[in-house]
C-alpha cells in the first residue's frame, strides 16, 4: 500500500507517493535528502531528530511521513536566509553551543519553539524546555547561553524562525 | 527501525473512524499523538494491520471547555494544550503542572490525555491525575455513547473498559469541592522520564477543617493505577496535621504488590511510594487550606 502526501518543506512543497510505514526523518532525509536532520537513538529520547511540523517542535522518528501530509515542515537546513544564519546557529557558533554537532540540529528546532512560547525565557525554563534533546559533550552550559543569546537578538529586531 | 507494513486511514470524520473501527476491530489500532504506539511499532512489539489516524478530527476532538463548574476536555487535547489551558490552571492546576512535567517538549506537543488513558501505561502520569480528580470518560462507538466512571476503566497493565470498537472521545472533570486542593508527586526514572512512582493526591476540607474526602492514586507500582482506599480511609474525618498524613501515607500500598525492575527493587518501590504519598498530601492540604 502507497499513499499519496503533500508536504511543504523548507516553503518547497513536494508531493510523493510513499508507505504509511515510513517515518517522516526517513522522508526528509532519504526522500528528500535533507540530511541536516540526524537519527540518534530511533527510540524517541534524543531528539536529535527534532523538526518543526507546522510550528511545533516533534521528534520526526516518531511521526510517520504520512501524517505530515498537508503539513508544513522546517527542518534545519531551511533556517538560514540568504546565507545569512538564524539567530540561533549564530548563537550557538558564537557562544560554543556544540562539539561534535550531532544533537545540534535537534537542539536549535526545539529552542525555536521554545523561543516561540517563551521570547524572554528564563535559564529555568530553557533548561526544562531542551529537556527533550540529549548532548553527549557540551554539559549544556553552552547550549543554554546560545539560546539566551539568540533570544536576545530576536528580541532586539533579528527575523524570527519561519512558521511555514 | 521500520514497523511491520500496515494499512492506513485518516478519516474525516468520526462516524467514519468509527466504521473503520466496526470493521476489523481486532487488528486495528487508533493513532492518537503516536508516542506510546509508534515506539511499540518500531520495537515491533505490537503489529496492528491497520491504523485509524484521528488527526483529522483535531477540530472537534481538541478542547478545553467549562462544565458545572468543572471541565469537559476532549480526548485529543494535547499535553501541551493542558499545560497552558488556563481554564485548566485556574480549576485544576495539578492537571496542568503534571501535563508539563510528562517527557519533554516535543512529546507534550504530540502526546494526548485520550492517548494516555486508553494506552494504560503503568508507568503513565495522567492516568493516576485523571483517577484521583475522579473523572467521567466518555466513549463511543457505532453503538452508541456511553459514560463510565473512571474507577471501572483500569482493567489491567495496557489494558482499560473500551470495547473493540468503541473510542474514548472525552474526559469530564466534576467542579473542584469547596476547601479542596489537590496534588501530584513523582519521582522520575531519570533516563525515561516515566514515573518510577507517581502520586496523585486530592484532599477536600470540612468548613472545621477536617478531612472530608481524600483520594490517593498512585500510578508506577501496580499493573495498573490504584486508589490506596487504607491511606484514603485513614484521612478521612481525621484533622489534617502532618502526623495523619504520614500515618495514612504509610498505607500507600496495602495490599498491593509492587512491580519490579531494573531501576526498583518492590522494596524500595513500596518506600518511595509511602514517602511521594506523604509530599503529594502535604502539597494538596496547603492548597485546599488556601482555597
Amino acid at each position: 500500500m502507497k499513499l499519496p502526501i503533500q508536504v511543504t518543506v523548507n516553503g518547497v512543497r513536494y508531493t510523493h507517493e510513499v508507505e504509511p510505514r515510513l517515518l517522516l526523518v526517513h522522508y526528509l532525509r532519504d526522500v528528500l535528502g535533507l540530511t541536516g536532520t540526524h537519527i540518534g537513538c530511533d527510540t524517541s529520547q534524543c531528539g536529535a531528530c527534532t523538526v518543526l511540523v507546522d510550528g511545533a517542535a516533534v521528534k520526526s522518528c516518531t511521526l510517520l511521513a504520512v501524517q505530515a501530509d498537508g503539513a508544513s515542515v522546517t527542518t534545519i537546513e531551511g533556517l538560514a536566509q540568504d546565507d545569512r544564519l538564524h539567530p540561533l546557529q549564530e548563537g550557538f557558533w558564537e557562544k560554543h553551543g556544540l562539539q561534535c554537532g550531532f544533537c545540534t540540529p535537534g537542539m536549535i528546532m526545539t529552542a525555536c519553539d521554545l523561543l516561540r512560547r517563551y521570547p524572554d525565557p528564563t535559564e529555568e525554563q530553557i533548561r526544562h524546555g531542551l529537556e527533550g534533546v540529549l548532548c553527549r559533550c557540551t554539559g549544556y552550559q553552552n547550549i543554554v547561553a546560545a539560546v539566551q543569546y539568540a533570544a536576545e537578538r530576536l528580541r532586539a529586531g533579528a527575523p524570527p524562525a519561519p512558521t511555514r | 527501525m521500520f514497523p511491520r507494513p500496515f494499512d492506513y486511514l485518516a478519516p474525516e470524520s468520526l462516524d467514519e473512524v468509527l466504521a473503520a473501527l466496526a470493521a476489523e476491530p481486532d487488528d486495528t489500532k487508533v493513532l492518537a499523538g503516536g508516542h506510546s504506539l509508534l515506539p511499540l511499532m518500531k520495537l515491533r512489539l505490537v503489529a496492528p494491520r491497520r491504523l485509524v489516524d484521528l488527526r483529522r478530527l483535531r477540530g472537534t476532538l481538541a478542547y478545553v471547555r467549562p462544565e458545572d463548574g468543572g471541565l469537559a476536555i476532549g480526548a485529543l487535547t494535547t499535553y501541551y494544550a493542558l499545560e497552558t489551558d488556563p481554564l485548566v490552571s485556574a480549576r485544576y492546576p495539578v492537571l496542568a503542572e503534571t501535563a508539563g512535567a510528562i517527557a519533554d517538549l516535543q512529546v507534550r506537543n504530540c502526546g494526548t490525555i485520550g492517548g494516555s488513558l486508553a494506552h494504560a501505561d503503568p508507568a503513565g502520569d495522567l492516568p493516576a491525575v485523571v483517577l484521583a480528580l475522579d473523572a467521567t470518560l466518555e466513549a463511543v462507538s457505532r453503538q452508541g455513547a456511553r459514560r463510565l466512571p473512571i474507577s471501572e476503566f483500569f482493567v489491567d497493565a495496557y489494558t482499560t473498559a473500551l470495547a473493540p470498537g468503541e473510542l474514548l472521545t472525552a474526559i469530564h472533570l466534576p467542579a473542584p469541592a469547596p476547601r479542596s486542593g489537590a496534588a501530584y508527586a513523582k519521582f522520575r526514572h531519570p533516563a525515561s522520564g516515566y514515573a518510577v512512582v507517581g502520586v496523585a493526591a486530592l484532599l477536600a476540607l470540612d468548613a472545621a477543617g477536617r478531612v472530608a474526602t481524600a483520594r490517593v492514586a498512585i500510578t508506577g507500582v501496580g499493573e495498573k493505577p490504584y486508589r490506596a482506599q487504607a491511606a484514603e480511609a485513614a484521612l478521612t474525618g481525621a484533622s489534617p496535621t502532618a502526623d495523619t498524613l504520614r500515618a495514612a501515607a504509610a498505607h500507600a500500598v496495602d495490599g498491593v504488590a509492587p512491580l519490579e525492575d531494573l531501576f526498583a527493587s518492590a522494596e524500595y518501590r513500596a518506600h518511595l511510594t509511602r514517602v511521594y504519598a506523604e509530599r503529594a498530601l502535604a502539597r494538596a492540604l496547603a492548597r485546599a487550606q488556601a482555597a
